[in-house]
């Protein structure tokens, strides 16, 4: 105690850096030196496989912030992929394929779509939010299946990539992968400043106690609606990067058990951290592929596995690793 | 009587056809302690929450410093300076005993829509809630995770919290509830060192407690206020002691 | 646009509503009686309309097989509720979705690896086929009239059940205050039990009932369960009645607005327009009726008091 009294403590005793820091350092690490390490393997086949695992990251990373930080089951995030990946097909079919065009058509189109849904959605609470989340997104789906000028029911296989103000280098798929990689990071960067603002910390606050928000003066329909709008944007981010990366728009990516699969995600990771949201997703899809290596019908391995995971292991992976005494604060 | 700073006029509400609260009119002075008293499910908590903005009130209105803020919800009338605190204990328990009034200072120090910059080191925050905690006595405490306090400590932080929000008017429920004996002893000087600088509405079970604090006492029974006035009045009233006190006292 | 097909459209869409009624009166019932999110309820209808087809097909008789899906679908409900749901009641909402969409991620591949990947198809029960005329050029099938039928009936029989007997009185008591009915010594487990099996029951009877009309195939619950969320939305949750008024008008809304939405449409702007429009618009319709239902009313029409 040789410290004045009108010292301010930090939250918590902050842990070592690398306690804190290490896991998504390593993680960033390994995402950056893959494509060099994948060069001496199946090439193409691990960096689309990489590729798509992080453009999913995001996507569980968006939904981590209104889902584990929130606290709101949203059932229906896949739709943010559709109208990222919708704007970059619409245009593309009309001969633009412009990324500086395409790019804040998708963003702005997911944004508008969050905001009109959200706004209905956050009137509501508990069994009423998932259930209508659920339904705004089997909305927007049906939308996608009755654009017929854009492929309906099969979708539409883009002409190309999308160009970098008139340069095709996306058409390499390295260079596609560090684009990628690239928005992950930002993601998580612009992610972990929001989730630690004083914006975060009211969303965060409501989390565990929404009556006492209000009581200290919060209104808190107009902050959470401003996170499921941030959430739905950064999620057309990834579904603006879906597109080209598979060449392809379909409303296959808007489905609701996709959406279902992005909460599975979020929940394998380990709810509130955003690095687990990354890692959540990387389990996930690197499972899908090994489990369906093995069989076409690996869903019924995964499923009872979903129900255990629920039923015995809570916390998820990153909850499995801090049992293990390995890294990660929330 | 204009220098009333919170007033209730007729305010009812109703659960289905059961009146929790009945024609309650009320004047609080600036700077009083008023105490309500009165039976278990005299109405005494609903009061508060139609008060406070929790429940809607059913009809008649609410004035805070001459303004009507019988429409607002819960939230503005906190930035108008009406705070409450709630019965049951009501923290963040997973946020450092310092954040749970950061935050409460927060709500009212600019915007909250800041999306940079870590609130949790903002100074300026920070050094108000280290004040309220101080004034609480829970300075020490200030690292904690409010979860992990005793039950006491919480009471004394949920005071805190209230205090940063800066109120005219505090609106107290029940803030002894489930302390021990000294616990409770801590409380009552906290409020007792409260008096005179704000405006405290003070529900409370602990009679010993609410005489020797009030500077004004109402009795509420069924729904409605049967008596107001100092402490001795109330102790002569006879309606008092015949509806509320009843056979205990005689 | 003849008025004929507006009457058949009209009896479809009734059809459509009835389906939905039987699946959501068991769902709003275990919402609201358990407070518990159940996404499997959607392939409980699913297995229902498999376990008829295969009884059918054994038996080779429609009710025998009927009969039979539906013990069996009330069994596997039972062994469901027993293995799974009943450790799911007191946790969040957020375990109990993961939870069951793991049950549907199994039980879609399940069915995929039993009875393969192809619909199959149900005869119509002999004394249930050919058509019947209502009125001058309108002719419906009887099969489809014994649908809206039997529906009908058990609505009817449901809504007494709820309304008038003890077990009726409990379940209602229940989604008002669940911890009060059970502080009241009713074994609140069993009821549990009870609302789940007789709501696995009544979506294998609607799979059952569907299976000689609609393809039999995997995954066939799992739009229809998106629709059931609706008509719970819009009744409100642990409304009986209010689960049957918002079923048959979202049935009505949907089949109308998909068959004649494009035409009224035409009537505002030209044609081909419309008909883009309107084909875009219909599948949405049912979802916009409940956003507006929601925004002036946000626990439904019949809101259960709590």
């Amino acid at each position: 105690m040789e410290k004045a009294v009108t010292h301010i403590p930090e939250t918590v005793a902050p842990p070592a850096f690398i306690r804190r820091e290490g896991v998504p350092l390593i993680l960033f690490a390994l995402l950056l030196l893959a494509p060099f390490v994948a060069r001496f393997f199946a090439e193409s086949y691990l960096l689309a496989l990489f590729s798509r695992t992080m453009i999913f990251a995001i996507a569980a990373l968006s939904l981590d912030l209104i889902l584990g930080y929130g606290a709101l089951v949203s059932f229906g995030h896949a739709a943010f992929l559709g109208f990222g990946a919708y704007g970059v097909g619409i245009l593309a079919a009309h001969g633009v394929s412009e990324a500086s065009l395409q790019l804040p058509l998708a963003l702005a189109s997911s944004a508008l779509f969050a905001l009109v849904t959200g706004a209905l959605s956050l009137r509501t609470k508990g069994v009423y939010f998932i259930m209508i989340t659920l339904a705004f997104g089997q909305m927007a789906f049906f939308l996608a299946v009755s654009l017929a000028a854009y492929g309906g029911d099969d979708g539409m296989t883009l002409p190309s990539r999308s160009r970098l103000f008139g340069f095709d280098v996306l058409e390499d798929d390295r260079a596609l992968y560090f684009l990628i990689l690239l928005a992950l990071l930002g993601s998580y960067l612009v992610s972990r400043a929001i989730v630690m603002s004083r914006f975060g910390r009211v969303i965060r606050g409501a989390r565990e106690n929404p009556q006492r928000m209000a009581a200290i003066g919060f209104p808190l329909f107009r902050y959470q609606l401003t996170m499921y709008v941030i959430a739905g944007t950064m999620c057309g981010l990834a579904g603006f990067l879906l597109a080209n990366q598979t060449g392809f728009v379909s409303p296959a990516y808007m489905t609701w058990q996709r959406s279902g699969e992005l909460i599975v995600m979020v929940v394998l990771g380990g709810l509130g951290s955003l690095h687990g949201a990354i890692l959540g997703a990387a389990a996930f899809l690197l499972l899908e592929e090994w489990l369906s290596g093995f069989t076409e019908h690996w869903k019924m391995i995964f499923g009872p596995f979903l129900v255990l995971v629920v039923l015995f292991a809570r916390g998820g992976l990153l909850g499995a690793f801090r049992r293990l005494g390995i890294g990660g604060a929330r | 009587m204009s220098s009333a700073i919170l007033r209730l006029e007729h305010l009812c509400k109703n659960y289905g056809a059961l009146a929790v609260t009945e024609d309650v009119s009320l004047a609080l002075r600036e700077n009083e302690l008023h105490a309500i008293i009165g039976p278990n499910g005299a109405g005494k908590t609903t009061l508060i929450h139609q008060i406070s903005g929790l429940a809607p009130s059913d009809s008649g209105r609410i004035l805070l410093d001459g303004k009507e803020i019988t429409p607002l919800s819960m939230p503005e009338r906190v930035h108008r300076g009406l705070v409450r605190s709630f019965q049951i204990t009501s923290i963040l328990p997973g946020f450092s005993v310092l954040e749970n009034v950061a935050l409460a200072v927060q709500a009212h120090e600019g915007s909250s829509f800041r999306f940079f910059g870590r609130a949790a080191a903002e100074k300026k925050l920070n050094e108000q809630a280290m004040a309220a905690l101080a004034e609480v006595g829970l300075a020490d405490r200030a690292a904690r995770r409010a979860g992990l306090l005793s039950h006491g400590e919480k009471r004394q932080l949920e005071l805190a919290i209230a205090l940063a929000a800066k109120p005219k008017v505090l609106l107290l429920d029940e803030p002894l509830a489930g302390t021990g004996p000294e616990e409770s002893e801590v409380l009552v000087a906290l409020l007792r060192s409260l008096k005179g600088r704000i405006t405290i509405l003070l529900i409370e079970h602990d009679m010993d407690a609410v005489f020797s604090l009030a500077d004004r006492i109402s009795v509420l029974v069924y729904g409605q206020i049967i008596a107001t006035g100092s402490p001795a009045e109330i102790r002569e009233n006879r309606d008092v002691r015949v509806a509320y006190l009843g056979e205990e006292v005689v | 646009m003849s008025l004929t097909l507006l009457y058949v459209q009209t009896l479809n869409g009734l059809q459509l509503g009835i389906l939905l009624f039987l699946i959501a009166a068991g769902l709003t019932l275990v919402f609201g009686v358990m407070d518990f999110i159940n996404l499997a309820h959607g392939v409980q209808y699913m297995v229902g309309a498999y376990l008829a087809a295969m009884f059918a097909a054994m038996t080779g008789s429609f009710f025998l097989g009927l009969v039979l899906a539906l013990a069996s679908a009330l069994v596997f409900g039972l062994v469901l509720e027993f293995l799974v749901f009943r450790h799911l009641y007191s946790r969040d909402h957020l375990d109990q979705v993961l939870a069951t969409f793991g049950i549907i991620l199994f039980l879609n591949q399940a069915v995929k690896l039993i009875w393969g990947a192809a619909p199959l198809s149900v005869p119509i029960p002999d004394v249930l086929t050919g058509s019947v005329r209502l009125m001058d050029g309108l002719l419906y099938p009887v099969y489809r009239l014994a649908i809206i039928g039997s529906g009908l009936a058990i609505a009817l029989g449901l809504g007494i059940l709820v309304s008038r007997t003890r077990i009726g009185m409990l379940v209602r008591a229940g989604a008002t205050n669940a911890p009060m009915v059970s502080a009241l010594g009713v074994d609140i487990g069993k009821l549990f039990m009870i609302v789940f099996g007789f709501g696995a029951m009544l979506a294998g009877f609607a799979g059952a009932m569907v299976a000689p009309v609609l393809s039999v195939e995997p995954g066939m619950g799992d739009n229809l369960l998106i629709l059931t969320f609706v008509v719970i939305v819009i009744g409100g949750i642990g409304s009986v009645r209010g689960a049957f008024i918002a079923a048959i008008l979202v049935g009505l809304v949907d089949t109308l607005g998909r068959s004649f939405g494009p035409a009224l449409l035409a009537a505002i702007m030209n044609p081909s327009a419309a008909s883009q429009a309107g084909r875009a618009l219909a599948p949405m319709l049912i979802y916009i009726l409940m956003a507006a239902v929601l925004f002036f009313r946000p626990a439904g029409l019949f809101p259960v008091r709590k």
